[in-house]
């Protein structure tokens, strides 16, 4: 009963990668966290649900979509260079456990602040005008807003990539993560290093939500199950691993556009299908490196 | 000796025997003198958490209104009422446990509250067993079903079938027959879905596609090309809450209004406040109540009134003002019955004919169904007067027990 024209199909396809910019932003920041700090960092959907949020009330203030875009990021980044310094970092060499429940327990706080803040209802959030309306793209129409967020995606990706591998300080973070003694004894201090780390993950878990904000409720609970769905993405591609989260929250975002498609109750359960099935095939991810979290 | 004995234990039993019934008469000689301040107490489990906490959250105020009024006209014999909120998380196993503790523990008289198909259910069931009278202001089609329902049961919302088939009756003649339906897949949305085929029968109309998301999705755009290609006159979104706002809001960006109308069975005020104009720009659907239905319907202003009064000029909701009347038509029904035994309240209510804030509205017999109007309205994002003013009323269908579902078709043998 259902034919899927080429044209529909090329929409649903752009669907899907407008949906996995989101799931590629917020899976780097966790990829980048567990890469060079080996945390696995619960409260990264709490940060998205505070971009979110703070975007959505800088916006408010400033009435200013590009100025928000620059504020939310250093806004989320300062709050997570708060939480590395006096919360995290004290646990570090304690094993992976630790500050995975510090950092679950710090999402339910984050959560809360922002129900005492802004209310259990949330924000209502719309796109900003310059980017309303849809586009033709040839094989049909396209919210303008969410070809957009993949540009503002591929943008930042490129920019974080320049950032590890071309510049004198992207070259500490890489050799800090893979052996930080020696780094040490090279008289960098890698603390300082981790902290920075820290800060640019949560900083771009903020600027990811701050991007879904148009596109979906600003509410308190919004950074729960894309927190799962993120993980999911960061397990497909390789924990640890920035390429393998580009490809995988691309993939999951595409596995999950085609299955609404053809069968739309079994969506969500099928990017949970093909975590299970790469992890039979390569339990590392497409990009990890086996026993990583030993 | 033995007789002496005997007659010794006889004066003892006799004399336990008047001290036990002193003992145990006491506190019921205690209890009749200290009636005059022993509250009516309402139980009122809704879900403050969740995704349905500002629909729930204006139901407990609404409520607290309808308190003040019955203890401000001095109550029943003296006695106030009182409301005991709890949270029942929008969670039918924790809902069950809060209307478990409200009876046992609490002692309330009453249960009024829900908001879900589900909690309503097993809140309906828990107050069933322990027959104390139960006042559901939530949707559900399930509830007015016999295998569900007792005496104790009483329904003050509309249900699916009457509001899906208000909104099918009005729109589909004007904005045509091609219809496809996004809809939460649980109890609510499927009732939903069943209300409006069955009014579209008689009308012709044909199902395009009946496309099912989870309850709670953050993201529909996945559905939205598909439904865009089925290029349908008409798109019900049958759902709730946050789930509403959000695929409101991308059906808007994906430009599905260009072509077709949007509509759904319950326009909730809430959701429309949380989305936006913008968002909801143009959308039709159903409703219980708009607080702008005040320039036609008197009890309207003065409920409006007393609300505005104690919330800083706030005006009730659509599901806020369910809990009022919910727990004014229980109060009233306490002082018409003179009584606060289940029973005699419930047998007071399916007498009761009130015009609380909307129109006249009873309690049909066989099912306690609360026979009522169906508002239907139009979001609007221009010419708006206040941040109050969101919807345009479009019409009012009146009260009529035809368009309920029958009584022999619920299952009740005892006919109105």
């Amino acid at each position: 009963m259902l034919d899927i024209s080429p044209q529909l199909f090329a929409l649903q396809l752009m669907t899907g990668i407008a949906l996995g910019a989101i799931y590629a932003l917020l899976a780097i920041g966790l990829s980048l966290i567990f890469g060079m700090l080996t945390v696995v960092n619960f409260a990264h959907g709490a940060f998205f649900m505070v971009g979110a949020f703070l975007g959505v009330h800088f916006l408010g203030i400033t009435g200013n979509f590009w100025f928000s875009l620059l504020l939310v990021p250093l806004a989320t980044g300062a709050i997570g260079l708060v939480c590395e310094r006096f919360l995290v970092r004290p646990l570090y060499g304690r094993g992976i456990d630790y500050p995975l429940l510090l950092t679950f327990g710090l999402s339910y706080v984050l959560i809360d602040v922002m129900r005492f803040a802004f209310g259990i209802e949330g924000l209502p959030s719309s796109t900003p005008a310059a980017l309303r309306g849809s586009v033709s793209l040839g094989f049909g129409h396209f919210p303008l807003y969410r070809l957009f967020l993949i540009g503002a995606t591929a943008a930042i990706v490129l920019a974080l990539w320049l950032f590890i591998e071309k510049t004198r300080y992207g070259l500490i973070i890489r050799a800090g993560s893979r052996d930080p003694e020696i780094v040490r004894v090279l008289g960098i201090d890698i603390s300082r290093v981790w902290l920075l780390v820290f800060g640019i993950g949560t900083a771009i878990a903020g600027l990811s939500g701050l991007l879904a904000a148009p596109t979906r409720a600003v509410n308190p609970e919004m950074g729960i199950p894309i927190l799962a769905e993120s993980f999911v993405v960061t397990v497909v591609g390789g924990m640890g691993s920035l390429p393998g989260a580009v490809v995988a929250g691309l993939l999951v975002g595409i596995v999950f556009a085609m299955t609404s498609l053809v069968a739309p109750e079994y969506a969500e359960l099928s990017i949970f299908v093909l975590m299970a099935v790469v992890l039979l095939i390569r339990p590392q991810g497409f990009f990890g490196k086996a026993g990583l979290m030993s | 000796m033995t007789e002496r004995n005997t007659q010794f234990k006889r004066r003892q039993v006799l004399q336990f025997g008047a001290a036990t019934a002193a003992v145990a008469g006491a506190p019921f000689a205690f209890k009749a003198a200290a009636q005059g301040n022993t509250p009516i107490k309402i139980g009122f489990p809704v879900p403050l958490t969740g995704a349905f906490s500002a629909e729930a959250q204006d139901q407990v105020r609404a409520a607290e209104i309808a308190i003040k009024d019955f203890n401000d006209a001095g109550g029943y014999k003296g006695r106030k009422a009182e409301l005991l909120v709890r949270d029942d998380k929008l969670n039918p196993g924790e809902a069950a446990t809060r209307t478990l503790e409200l009876i046992e523990k609490d002692k309330v008289d009453f249960v009024v509250g829900s908001l879900s198909a589900a909690t309503q259910l097993s809140i309906n069931a828990v107050c069933r067993d322990r027959k104390v009278l139960f006042n559901s202001i939530s949707q559900s089609d399930a509830i007015n079903e016999a295998k569900d329902w007792s005496l104790y049961t009483f329904h003050e919302a509309l249900n699916p079938h009457i509001t899906a088939g208000a909104v099918a009756r009005y729109a589909f003649p004007k904005f045509g027959k091609k219809v496809v339906y996004l809809t939460a897949d649980y109890a609510y949305g499927h009732e939903m879905v069943r209300g409006f085929q069955r009014a579209g029968q008689a009308l012709g109309v044909q199902t395009l596609a009946d496309i099912r998301h989870p309850i709670g999705a953050a993201d529909y755009s996945a559905f939205l090309p598909r439904i865009q290609a089925l290029k349908p006159d008409i798109l019900v979104l049958c759902n709730f809450g946050r789930d509403l706002v959000n695929s409101a809001k991308q059906a808007t960006d994906f430009g599905i209004k260009a072509n077709t109308k949007i509509i759904a069975p319950v326009l909730l005020y809430t959701a429309r406040q949380a989305g936006g104009p913008d968002a909801f720009d143009g959308i039709l659907g159903g409703t219980s109540y708009y607080w702008g239905m005040e320039d036609k319907i008197p009890a309207a202003k003065a409920f409006n009134d007393k609300f505005r009064k104690a919330y800083g000029g706030a005006v009730p909701s659509d599901y806020g003002a369910l809990g009022y009347a919910g727990v004014r038509s229980v109060l009233q029904a306490v002082l018409n019955a003179n009584s606060t035994e289940s029973m005699k309240v419930s047998i007071a209510l399916r007498q009761l004919r009130y015009n609380w804030y909307k129109g006249e509205q009873f309690y049909r017999k066989c099912d306690h169904q609360s026979v009522q109007s169906v508002v239907i309205v139009e979001s609007k994002s221009k010419a708006m007067k206040d941040k109050y003013d969101v919807f345009n009323v479009l019409s009012i269908e009146n009260p009529d027990e035809r368009n309920l579902r029958s009584c022999d078709e619920l299952g009740h043998k005892v006919s109105t």
